[in-house]
């Protein structure tokens, strides 16, 4: 690819993801506080977090393109990373740890 | 050469993170590379989005070659927990000017959970301590991001399947979520509206449909509980006319 194209492209990716991000960590600083406790605001602040993220799992379960329809090897490794993080709650060894598996057996010719 | 009490402070307090953006910066960085891009980029995200799970996500995001709106979508509702981080932050918050903006601007979960976790050192002062906390905080991340890049696209060892740092972050960020909110519905109902919207429509697409569906449930939800509650305390008051 043309690297001045790469470079716009790229340039425009990281302007809108620096201005979103931004935005929701900037946001309950611009409005008001009062606006804040709304009961609303309070309910999704509650459940969406936690929705999201189970959410983001799925979306990026079978994110490698090269992998197969046999997705057993992933969801074996996604089982290690919960067993990990439940018995000691260290993130780094469980992302680490469930990394490091299933780098393995993808490389060993599984999944 | 001597430390002040105030680095020696930020340093001892800044540590586990250190450890912690360190490989998983290095991760992304070497995720990144694998796209073909050049380790400048990485380095720019790191400076200019400094995000841990976003710029994950913004690599899953370019592999899929997702349009500049749908990138903006998804990293801002990626991104709504840090709405209500801000929140609780609001009333704590000592500096004033371009550095209250760019301590909002380093509120990652890392940095979010060391200031309202830590007691600011005695004789420190607490608006240096979490500017300082903010700052060396994006240094770390960036340096992991910038090396993990670099390395990725220098070294020849196998990088393949390294993309399940993305499912391994989220899957951990679910069971930190489960110990803070006890209650599995949520997570059960998420789960059912994901694999659905997985199998109805195509994967680029679910997750956006899958957020917008979970947020009208929320809302009806909200709704119907405000009718019961408002229900209720009629009920209540009527039984009191009636007595």
């Amino acid at each position: 690819m043309n690297d001045w194209n790469t470079f716009w492209y790229l340039s425009s990716v990281i302007a809108v993801l620096a201005a979103t991000t931004f935005f929701t960590r900037a946001l309950p600083f611009l409005l008001l506080s009062r606006v804040s406790n709304h009961p609303l605001l309070e309910h999704l602040g509650r459940f969406l977090p936690p929705i999201v993220m189970v959410l983001l799992v799925v979306y990026s379960f079978k994110n490698d393109a090269a992998m197969s329809v046999d997705f057993l090897p992933e969801l074996a490794c996604l089982a290690l990373v919960a067993g990990l993080h439940i018995a000691f709650r260290q993130a780094l060894l469980s992302i680490v740890g469930g990394t490091a598996a299933y780098m393995a057996l993808v490389q060993m010719g599984f999944g | 050469m001597t430390v002040s009490p105030l680095n020696s402070a930020v340093l001892r307090t800044s540590l586990p993170v250190l450890f912690g953006y360190l490989p998983l910066g290095a991760a992304f960085g070497v995720l990144f590379s694998d796209l073909g891009y050049h380790w400048l980029y990485a380095a720019a995200m790191g400076l200019f989005i400094y995000a841990g799970a976003g710029q994950f996500l913004a690599v899953g995001l370019l592999a899929n070659q997702a349009g500049l709106m749908e990138m903006a979508v998804a990293t801002l509702l990626l991104n709504s927990r840090h709405v209500f981080y801000g929140l609780s932050l609001m009333n704590r918050m000592q500096n004033r000017g371009w550095r209250k903006w760019y301590q909002i601007f380093g509120l990652t979960d890392e940095t979010y959970s060391l200031i309202t976790a830590t007691p600011v050192p005695k004789g420190i002062n607490p608006g240096e301590f979490h500017f300082s906390i903010t700052a060396i905080n994006q240094f770390y991340w960036l340096v992991g991001c910038t090396l993990g890049a670099w390395l990725g696209s220098q070294l020849e060892f196998s990088t393949d399947g390294i993309a399940f740092v993305l499912p391994a972050l989220f899957m951990v960020l679910t069971i930190e979520q489960y110990k803070h909110l006890q209650d599995i519905r949520p997570f059960l109902a998420a789960l059912a509206i994901g694999l659905g919207t997985l199998a109805l429509i195509s994967r680029e697409h679910m997750l956006l449909i899958a957020i917008l569906l979970s947020l009208s449930v929320l809302m009806m939800q909200y709704a119907a509980r405000r009718r019961s509650n408002i229900m209720s305390s009629k009920a209540m008051t009527s039984e009191e006319d009636s007595k």
